[in-house]
């Protein structure tokens, strides 16, 4: 990592982290009596930690020249295995989440191991850490390769991906420690949040001088999307997170926005954390691994362009669906209403132009794991936007909202799209990023797929079943006109159902240690084997990218 | 549109600028007329703020994630009001920096709460729900009881609240720490500034039950009481709509009808 820095961007790193302790110490020394000062310690050893490996491997030769001809994936490589780590972390805590709505007392008598503060570490550990880092890497992989240019230089990517994975663990460090906004998915407190803006400027920065210096004359599909995941989550980010906090010596801040101002951005945020971080992030994905994988290109470019911008321009509108019935003035609900059922064309649109591509590939998705859940996870993505879109409607959510349909929902596309379109991923990307021929264990991708599927189905149907029946008997009344179950009533009802939601859990996180074990081993088999395959190169003629 | 698109890739200014412009809109028209539109949040000219400590309260809820199973918001459907009480309105959380309305309701929806309960069953049931509700999930909060409460920098806390927008006072400010203490003891000497400050309703009481120190406990407890008292609009407004209430209320298939007043 180091030893493909320029002597200059070498100072650059090493001013950049001089500068981060710097903050950290002012942070550790004005926070002392408040959980800022040990996220002061936490930047300033990760900062320290960070100047030392700088300092011990710097030895003053500059790179070798040649390594300009070649594409700059050292960033990827890292964001993979972050990811996976993050991912493994993020769905052990799910599966402890879980199973504390079913054993409440599985836990210890400690604040930071209570249901609350650990489920936002969940939350954040899969969102963020796996599924952030996924799209970090392999958003350098595609648009180089989509671009056929190598990254403007070798500084940046690394201050993104290291400095995110800071920002991932201020945020989770932060929930344990009770720091948190309690705004869903932007739980990070200011000062992480004033860091996460900065690596994001650079993020885009490094996207957009890559695309300067592109050899092709189109941008491809992918990198549309990738785009507008890293321009609208700033937007969302910035707006949503206005905050003032006590002072510079307290984690703690007040939102700019109150009530019902509030609750419309924050869900104008949340809604689009979705739709931008987890649906465009991940359909950038899908549509440059998907054909590579098939060997085909995709299906129809128009089909693209539709369901790009009416996902770019629709989604902006949904958030709403989020407060129907609630003291949000009712025009603005049925806004959300209205235009989270046209999304489903747009959502469709894209779905069915990933399935249409396997068509004359089916044998494939018959032998190969890794294609097969990529196909699985753009079947979920249809039916997820379905259940979404069906759930916007007012009548539908007033049983829906509050009931675990909503926890199944969110984990149809979670577990089904999100982690099922980056496992195919990485299935397809490892070998090519360490130059092996194939993944280390076929056989062990197909564990991880049946491990995987079976998991989301138990999960997703344990969560129906729970939520209706939760929604319905909430609201039954018996003959005399009165409400016939107690709250508690409702809640003895759903332990099967956390109990089997549990073990569905247990078996997807089962098949990402399984799919971890795999990619380890392909890293470890590919230890001395340097030379880069020639037809992997900025300049030299690729095979032609899929779908253009 | 094809041609057209074609021209937009070989752009990246303009694709970015595509992009912006595009995903600007829904935010732009839904959020913004929200600050200026006066029908957004009802007249409420007894809604008082928070204390200090039931700020820390709330402050407490917020760091222990109490949101992730409990809402504080009541909707506007038969069943609920049924449930709860009176439908939440806008004002009821106008100074909720931010709003604690939740989307999930593993527990019961605590928008009404304030009264219900006895301080000394909360604390039986922070310590331990079990004791007093066998099939609760709830967690055990038994350190809230164990540690104090940091009240020494509650007027920084005010600040920043006015500094968004809640009208506390420069004497509430100056005061915070000591109504903090005052709202534990009602026999020292702070307690009458208290209700000085936030009125005669404010609850003056010694909410762990225990008198020798201020715990977290205290504070969590205080915020839970207050829970949709700190205006009577809700409960005006539903006096207002019994009428029409009853009428729905016998017809099965209202049941799970939006209440009359909804459409604003
Ligand atoms: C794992 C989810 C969960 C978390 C987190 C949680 N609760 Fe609960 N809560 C419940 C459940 C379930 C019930 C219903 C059973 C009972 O009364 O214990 C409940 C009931 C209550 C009640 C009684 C409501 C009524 O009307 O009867 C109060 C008050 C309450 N919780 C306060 C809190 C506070 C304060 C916190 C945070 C410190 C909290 N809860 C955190 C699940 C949770
Ligand atoms: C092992 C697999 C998983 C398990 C067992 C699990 C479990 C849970 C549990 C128990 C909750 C809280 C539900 C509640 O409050 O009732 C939750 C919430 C959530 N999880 Fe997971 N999860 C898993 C994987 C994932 C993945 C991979 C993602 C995203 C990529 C994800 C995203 C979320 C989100 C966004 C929420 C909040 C939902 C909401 O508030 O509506 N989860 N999860």
């Amino acid at each position: 990592m180091v030893s493909q820095l320029t002597p200059g961007e070498r100072i650059a790193a090493l001013i950049t982290l001089i500068l981060l302790a710097v903050i950290g110490l002012f942070m550790a020394a004005a926070g002392r009596a408040d959980p800022l000062g040990a996220h002061g310690f936490v930047v300033l050893l990760s900062s320290t930690g960070l100047i030392f490996l700088l300092l011990s491997k710097s030895n003053g030769t500059p790179p070798d020249p040649a390594r300009l001809l070649q594409y700059y994936d050292d960033p990827t490589k890292l964001g993979i295995i972050l990811s996976m780590i993050w991912a493994v972390f993020g769905l052990f805590i799910g599966v402890w989440v879980a199973s504390l709505l079913a054993w409440p007392d599985l836990t210890f008598d400690a604040a930071w191991a209570s249901f609350g503060r650990l489920r936002p570490v969940h939350t954040t550990s899969v969102i963020f850490g796996f599924g952030g880092n996924a799209l970090i890497a392999t958003s350098l992989h595609v648009l180089q390769r989509t671009s056929r240019a190598r990254l403007p230089e070798q500084f940046s990517p690394w201050f993104v991906l290291l400095g995110y994975n800071l920002f991932c663990i201020l945020a989770v460090s932060g929930y344990f420690l009770g720091v948190t906004q309690s705004k869903e998915y932007a739980e990070a407190e200011w000062y992480a949040d004033i860091w996460l803006v900065i690596v994001w400027v650079v993020y885009f920065g490094i996207y957009i001088r890559t695309l300067a210096r592109r050899q092709e004359p189109h941008i491809y599909v992918a990198n549309w999307y990738y785009m507008a995941f890293i321009l609208v989550v700033a937007m969302l980010h910035i707006v949503n997170n206005l905050a003032i906090p006590v002072s510079m010596g307290h984690a703690k801040s007040y939102s700019a926005f109150s009530g019902v101002q509030d609750a419309m951005t924050q869900w104008w945020y949340g809604h689009n954390a979705v739709a931008f971080f987890l649906t465009a992030g991940f359909l950038g994905m899908m549509y440059y691994y998907l054909p590579k994988r098939a060997e085909r290109p995709i299906f129809s470019y128009r089909l693209s362009i539709i369901s790009f911008w009416g996902i770019t321009f629709m989604y902006m509108w949904a958030g709403s669906h989020h407060l129907h019935y609630t003291a949000l003035p009712h025009w603005v609900q049925t806004l959300g209403m209205s235009f989270s059922i046209v999304l489903l064309v747009p959502s469709w649109a894209s779905a069915g132009n990933a399935l249409a591509t396997l068509n004359g590939a089916w044998h494939r998705v018959r032998d190969d794991a890794t294609l097969r859940f990529m196909m699985v996870a753009a079947v979920f993505y249809g039916l997820t936007t379905f259940e979404g879109s069906f759930m916007a409607i007012r009548p539908v959510n007033s049983l829906s909202h509050y009931t675990d349909w909503t926890i199944g929902h969110v984990h149809a596309g979670a577990l089904g799209w999100v982690a099922m379109i980056t496992f195919g991923t990485f299935y397809c990307l490892v070998p090519w990023m360490w130059k092996q021929e194939r993944i280390y264990s076929p056989k062990l991708v197909e564990w991880h797929f049946w491990l995987a599927l079976s998991g989301t189905i138990v999960y997703v149907f344990a969560m129906w079943n729970s939520g209706i029946i939760q929604g319905l008997m909430w609201r039954t009344y018996n003959e005399s006109g009165t409400l016939t179950y107690s709250f508690l009533e409702s809640l003895v009802a759903m332990e099967p159902y956390y109990i089997a939601r549990a073990f569905g859990g247990f078996l997807f996180l089962a098949g990402a240690v399984v799919g971890s074990y795999n990619i380890w081993m392909t890293i470890r088999m590919a230890r001395g084997v340097p030379a880069t395959p020639m037809d992997d190169l900025p300049v030299s003629r690729l095979a032609p990218e899929a779908g253009e | 549109m094809s041609e057209l698109h074609r021209k937009l890739e070989r752009s990246a200014v303009g694709f970015v600028v595509a992009i912006i412009f595009m995903a600007s809109i829904g935010g732009l028209v839904e959020i913004a007329p929200l600050f200026t539109i006066d029908e957004t949040v009802e007249d409420a000219p007894d809604m008082r703020v928070y204390t200090p400590l039931e700020l820390a309260g709330r402050n407490i809820y917020i760091r222990e994630g109490c949101y992730a199973c409990h809402s504080q918001m009541i909707r506007t459907l038969q069943d609920e009001v049924e449930r709860y009480g009176p439908y939440s309105l806008a004002v009821e959380s106008q100074y909720d920096h931010p709003m604690l309305w939740g989307s999930k309701r593993t527990g019961p929806d605590l928008a009404r709460l304030g009264g219900k309960y006895s301080d000394a069953w909360h604390v039986a049931h922070l310590i331990n729900p079990r004791d007093v509700v066998p099939e609760s999930v709830m967690p055990k909060y038994g350190w809230l009881q164990r540690n104090d409460l940091r009240i020494d920098d509650l007027g920084a806390h005010l600040s920043a609240m006015k500094a968004v927008g809640v009208p506390y006072s420069d004497e509430m400010i100056a005061n915070a720490t000591n109504d903090a203490f005052g709202q534990t003891l009602p026999d020292s000497d702070f307690a009458e500034g208290v209700s000085e400050r936030y009125g005669e309703e404010t609850n003056i009481r010694e909410f762990d039950g225990d008198t020798s120190r201020v715990t977290e406990m205290d504070a969590l407890v205080a915020y839970l009481q207050i829970l949709g008292r700190l205006t009577d609009a809700a409960y005006q407004q539903a006096a207002g709509n019994q009428s029409s209430q009853d009428q729905q209320a016998q017809s099965q298939q209202a049941q799970s009808q939006p209440l009359g007043s909804t459409a604003k």
